[in-house]
C-alpha cells in the first residue's frame, strides 16, 4: 500500500546515493522529495512539515555531509524517525500487544469511528482474535440508526461463534425494538449498553464489545452520545476505527474523536487496498494513541497487529519484503529456499529453478499484487498492464526446453530457438528474448548479495525500465530475499511467521 | 424542480466547513498581501490541506506564479478570483444528468469501494427519482456483506419499493439477472442496482462487476444506462485510482460523492475532474434519503469561496 511512497524515497535516496558525498543542499533536496511523496500519500501537510524538519536536524546533526555512503545513512534516519512516528511495535516493549485484559471482567472495548469505515466488521474480527486466545466474547449493537447494523453485527458473530478457531464463546446483545431511523434515538444506545454490561457480567464473560453507530465528529449530539456512553460504562479500551484510505481530514476526525473519548488505540482498516496510508501517520500524531491493529480484508481473520518497523520499511522503498517472505513461506520449504539461493549466489540458477520460483510465485497471488510488494518496482507497475499469460508463454517455452537447455541457457542457438518456438507455440524473437532476460537475471542475482539498498533499488530499476518487470520475480528470487534484506530487516526482527488464512 | 432550487443553499450548508477552512484561510491570507513565496505557500498549503492534490495545486500555482509573472495578478484579492475562475473552468457543461432510458427500464448500477456509501446513496437516489413520479426497484446484487440485503431491504420498505434479492453468498449476476427480468415483467421505470463493496484492486471482485455489467446489458438494451462510482468525500489521493480503476471495469458515467457533510472539504473531487472525465453528477451531505443534491460546479466553487460568515 505505501508503494508510491516508496518510489518517491526512492528516487529521493537514488538522486543522494548516486552522489557520493552530500552537501547540505543535497539534503534539502532529497528532503523535498520526501514531502512530496508524503504529501501525496496523504499525510496530513503539518505532520510532513514536522517530519521533514526533524530529518534535516537529524541528518546534519549527524554530520552526514562527510558520511561515505549517504544514501544509506539518509535511509536509515528517514526509517528510524518513520519508526518513531508509527509508534514502535509491540517487540519493542513499549506498549503490550493485542488487548488489554482486565480482572475482575468484564473488559469493556469500544469502538468508535466515521460512518463506514469498518467499525462493526472489525467488531467481528477482533471477536474471532479474542475467541481464538481462549477469550469470551459478548457483541453488542448500540447502533440503533444504521438501517440493518443490528442485524449486521449479529450475523458477524454468528459467524465468528460458527466458524473462527478456538473454544472460547462469543455471544450477542441487542435491543431490536430500540432501533430508530436516523436521529430519533440519540441517546439510547446508553441504556442498551448499560444493559450489555449487566448481562456480561451476569455470563461471565470476559470482553465485552460496544459496536457504535458510525457518526461526523462535528455532529455535536452524536459525539455526545459517546462521551455519555464513555462516562457511563468507562470501556477499559477506546479504539478509533479509521479507514486507511481517508485523505488530510484523518487529522480533524482523529482529534475530535480523541479530545472527545481519549482514545486508547487506533485500528485502520482497508489495508488490503493500494492506498499510500498517509492517514496511519496523521492519526499516530494527532492522537499520539498506538496503531493497535490493521485491517487487511473483509472476513474475519483479516486483521494483523500492527509493525510500525514494516510500514516504514515499506515507505523506505524497500517494499513489503515481510509479507513477501511469509507468502513464500506457504509455497516454497526452508530447504528449497537455501539451496536455491545458494545456487542464485552462485550464479547456478538453471531454467528448471526459475520454472519453479515461477509457479510457487503464482500459486501466491496475481504477478502484479506480488510485483507491487518488491522495493522499487510499485513505480514501474504503476498502470502497467500485467499480462498473466505472458507468464503461461514462459512456462511453455521452458517446458519445450531440453534438460541440458535449462541447465544451460547459453547453448539455445538459432535452432534450438526455432524448435522451443514452435514447441511452445509462439515466435523465435520470445524465445531469444526469454533467454537474454534469464541471463541478465542471473548476473543480477549473483551480484545482488553485494549490492548496497540504493545500488539494489537502481538496479531493480533499470531492470525494469528495459521492461523486464515480468522477470524481477526471477532476480529478486523471493526466498534470498531474507538474508539479503535491507537495513532493518537483516537484523532479524521481522520473525516471518506463517500467515493465517 | 424542487431539488435544483435548494441546490445552492444545501451546497452552502453542507460546505459550510469547506468554506470556512478556503476563505477563512484565504481572506485572512489575501487581501493586501503581496503575492510573493509566503503568500504561494499559504495557498499551497491550504490547496494541499483541502485534498486537492500534489499534481493539481502545483499546476494552479503555476498558474498563479505564471499570471503574476505577466502583471495579470498583482494582488492577494486577485489571486482569489484566479483560483476561482481555474476551478470552475475544470467543469464544463458536462452532462450532470441522470441518464435515463427513452423506453422500457432505466439500469443505474452502483458501485464503489467498501463502506463508501452506496447502499445509502441509493435509497437518496430512489427518493429523488420518486419525487420525478418514475416507479423504482431495487436490486439487492450485495450478496456477500452481512446484513447488506436486510439494508437495502429496510430503505424499500421505507421508500414503498419493490426489492429483488437473492441468496447470501449467492452470485451476484444472478441476482442482477432476476431484477432485470422483474422490472421489465412489472414495467418499471428505473432499476436501481446495489453491489458489494470491492477495492479497485482486487481483480476477481473487479471482473465479477464486468460480470454483472454484462449480464445486465444482455437482457435490456442499452443498459446499464447509468453506472455511478460512489466516492468517500473524506477519501484521499486515493480516490482518483478508484475512479480510473472502477471506470475501466465498468465502464463508470457518474460519480456520487458521498459524505461530503462532513470536514473533508471536498477537494478531491478537483482532482478527479483533472485525472478523468467522469462527471459529479450528486453529492450526498448526510444519512436520510434527503441528504442529496445534484452536483453543481458554479454553486460547488462559490460555495468554496463564497464570502460572508
Ligand atoms: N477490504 C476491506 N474491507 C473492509 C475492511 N474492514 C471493513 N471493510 C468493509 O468496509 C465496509 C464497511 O464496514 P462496516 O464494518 O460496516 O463499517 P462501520 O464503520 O460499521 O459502518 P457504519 O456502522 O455504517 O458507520 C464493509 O463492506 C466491510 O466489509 C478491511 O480491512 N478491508
Ligand atoms: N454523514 C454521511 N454519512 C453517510 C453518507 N452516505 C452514507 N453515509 C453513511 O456511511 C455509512 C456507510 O454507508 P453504506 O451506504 O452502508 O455504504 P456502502 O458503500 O453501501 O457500504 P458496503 O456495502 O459495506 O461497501 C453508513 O453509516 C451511512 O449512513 C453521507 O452522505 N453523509
Ligand atoms: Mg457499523
Ligand atoms: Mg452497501
Amino acid at each position: 500500500m505505501f508503494d508510491r511512497l516508496s518510489d518517491g524515497f526512492s528516487g529521493a535516496f537514488r538522486k543522494l546515493s548516486g552522489r557520493g558525498s552530500i552537501s547540505e543542499a543535497n539534503v534539502r533536496e532529497a528532503i523535498d522529495e520526501v514531502r512530496t511523496a508524503l504529501l501525496e500519500a496523504d499525510v496530513h501537510f503539518d505532520v510532513v512539515n514536522d517530519f521533514c524538519s526533524a530529518v534535516v536536524q537529524d541528518a546534519l546533526g549527524r554530520e552526514i555531509t562527510s558520511s561515505l555512503k549517504p544514501g544509506q545513512e539518509m535511509i536509515g534516519i528517514v526509517h528510524e524517525r518513520l519508526v518513531e512516528l508509527l509508534g514502535g511495535s509491540p517487540e519493542d516493549g513499549g506498549r503490550e500487544p493485542g488487548i488489554l485484559h482486565v480482572s475482575p471482567g468484564p473488559t469493556i472495548v469500544m469502538m468508535c469511528g466515521l460512518q463506514g469505515s469498518g467499525k462493526t466488521t472489525t467488531c467481528g474480527k477482533l471477536a474471532a482474535y479474542l475467541k481464538k486466545r481462549g477469550r469470551s466474547v459478548m457483541l453488542c449493537a448500540a447502533d440503533l440508526q444504521r438501517p440493518a447494523a443490528v442485524e449486521q453485527l449479529e450475523t458477524v458473530a454468528a459467524q465468528v461463534a460458527d466458524d473462527a478457531p478456538g473454544s472460547a464463546t462469543v455471544s450477542f446483545y441487542c435491543e431490536p425494538d430500540k432501533v430508530a431511523e436516523y436521529g430519533k434515538a440519540i441517546g439510547v444506545a446508553v441504556k442498551v449498553c448499560q444493559h450489555a454490561l449487566q448481562r456480561a457480567r451476569k455470563d461471565g464473560i470476559d470482553t465485552l464489545i460496544l459496536d457504535t453507530a458510525g457518526r461526523l465528529h462535528v455532529n455535536d449530539e452524536l459525539m455526545g452520545e459517546l462521551s455519555r456512553i464513555n462516562r457511563t460504562l468507562s470501556p477499559h479500551q477506546v479504539f478509533l476505527v479509521v479507514d486507511a484510505m481517508t485523505g488530510q481530514d484523518a487529522v480533524n476526525s482523529a482529534k475530535a474523536f480523541h479530545e472527545r473519548l481519549e482514545v486508547d488505540g487506533v485500528i485502520l482498516t482497508k489495508f488490503d487496498s493500494d492506498t499510500r496510508g498517509g492517514a496511519a501517520l496523521s492519526v499516530r500524531t494527532v492522537t499520539g494513541a498506538p496503531i493497535r491493529f490493521i485491517g487487511v480484508g473483509e472476513k474475519m481473520d483479516a486483521l494483523e497487529e500492527f509493525y510500525a518497523e514494516r510500514m516504514a520499511g515499506r515507505i523506505l522503498g524497500m517494499g513489503d519484503v515481510v509479507t513477501l517472505v511469509e507468502k513464500a513461506q506457504e509455497q516454497i520449504s526452508e530447504d528449497e529456499a537455501l539451496k536455491l539461493q545458494e545456487k542464485m549466489a552462485k550464479g547456478e540458477m538453471s531454467m528448471d529453478d526459475f520454472l519453479a520460483q515461477l509457479r510457487s510465485l503464482r500459486k501466491m497471488g496475481s504477478m502484479k499484487q506480488l510485483l507491487g510488494m518488491l522495493p522499487g518496482v510499485g513505480q514501474a507497475l504503476r498502470g502497467a498492464d500485467i499480462d498473466e499469460k505472458k507468464f503461461d508463454g514462459i512456462e511453455a517455452m521452458i517446458n519445450s526446453m531440453t534438460p541440458a537447455e535449462r541447465t544451460s541457457p547459453k547453448r539455445i542457438d538459432n535452432s534450438r530457438r526455432r524448435r522451443i518456438a514452435s514447441g511452445a507455440g509462439t515466435r523465435q524473437q520470445q524465445v531469444g528474448q526469454l533467454v537474454k532476460q534469464f541471463d541478465m537475471v542471473s548476473k543480477m542475482s549473483r551480484n545482488m548479495a553485494s549490492m548496497s539498498m540504493g545500488d539494489r533499488v537502481r538496479a531493480a530499476k533499470q531492470l525494469s525500465a528495459g521492461g523486464m518487470g515480468g522477470l524481477m520475480p526471477g532476480l529478486e528470487g523471493v526466498p534470498g530475499i531474507r538474508t539479503r534484506g535491507s537495513t532493518k530487516a537483516s537484523k532479524g526482527r521481522f520473525k516471518p511467521k506463517r500467515r493465517r488464512k | 424542480m424542487a431539488l435544483i432550487k435548494s441546490a445552492f443553499s444545501r451546497f452552502r450548508t453542507g460546505l459550510g466547513r469547506t468554506r470556512k477552512g478556503f476563505v477563512f484561510g484565504l481572506r485572512s491570507l489575501l487581501p493586501g498581501r503581496a503575492i510573493n513565496d509566503e503568500l504561494i505557500r499559504d495557498i499551497e498549503r491550504l490547496l494541499i490541506q483541502g485534498d486537492v492534490g500534489v499534481g493539481t495545486t502545483a499546476r494552479l500555482i503555476d498558474g498563479i506564479k505564471a499570471d503574476h509573472r505577466d502583471g495579470k495578478l498583482s494582488r492577494g484579492e486577485d489571486v482569489l478570483e484566479y483560483l476561482k475562475r481555474e476551478l470552475k473552468a475544470l467543469w464544463p457543461n458536462d452532462d450532470r444528468e441522470l441518464r435515463l432510458a427513452a423506453e422500457g427500464p432505466t439500469v443505474i448500477l452502483v458501485t464503489g469501494v467498501n463502506g463508501a456509501g452506496k447502499t445509502t446513496s441509493i435509497a437518496k437516489l430512489c427518493a429523488v427519482l420518486q419525487g420525478r413520479g418514475r416507479s423504482v426497484m431495487l436490486g439487492a446484487c450485495d450478496t456477500f456483506r452481512a446484513g447488506a440485503v436486510r439494508q437495502l431491504e429496510v430503505w424499500a420498505d421505507r421508500l414503498g419499493v419493490e426489492i429483488v434479492k437473492g441468496q447470501q453468498g449467492g452470485d451476484p449476476a444472478a441476482v442482477a439477472f432476476d431484477a432485470c427480468q422483474a422490472a421489465m415483467s412489472r414495467r418499471i421505470d428505473v432499476l436501481i442496482l446495489d453491489t458489494a463493496g470491492r477495492l479497485h484492486t482486487q481483480d476477481p471482485l473487479m471482473r465479477q462487476l464486468s460480470k454483472i455489467r454484462s449480464v445486465v446489458a444482455r437482457q435490456i438494451e442499452g443498459a446499464p444506462h447509468e453506472t455511478l462510482l460512489v466516492l468517500d468525500a473524506t477519501a484521499g489521493q486515493n480516490a482518483l485510482r478508484q475512479a480510473q480503476q472502477f471506470s475501466d471495469a465498468a465502464e463508470v458515467t457518474g460519480i456520487f460523492l458521498a459524505k461530503l457533510d462532513g470536514t473533508a472539504r471536498g477537494g478531491i473531487v478537483i482532482a478527479i475532474k483533472e485525472a478523468t472525465s467522469i462527471p459529479v453528477k450528486f453529492v450526498g451531505l448526510g444519512e436520510t434519503t434527503d441528504d442529496i443534491e445534484p452536483f453543481d460546479p458554479d454553486a460547488f466553487v462559490e460555495a468554496l469561496f463564497a464570502e460572508g460568515d
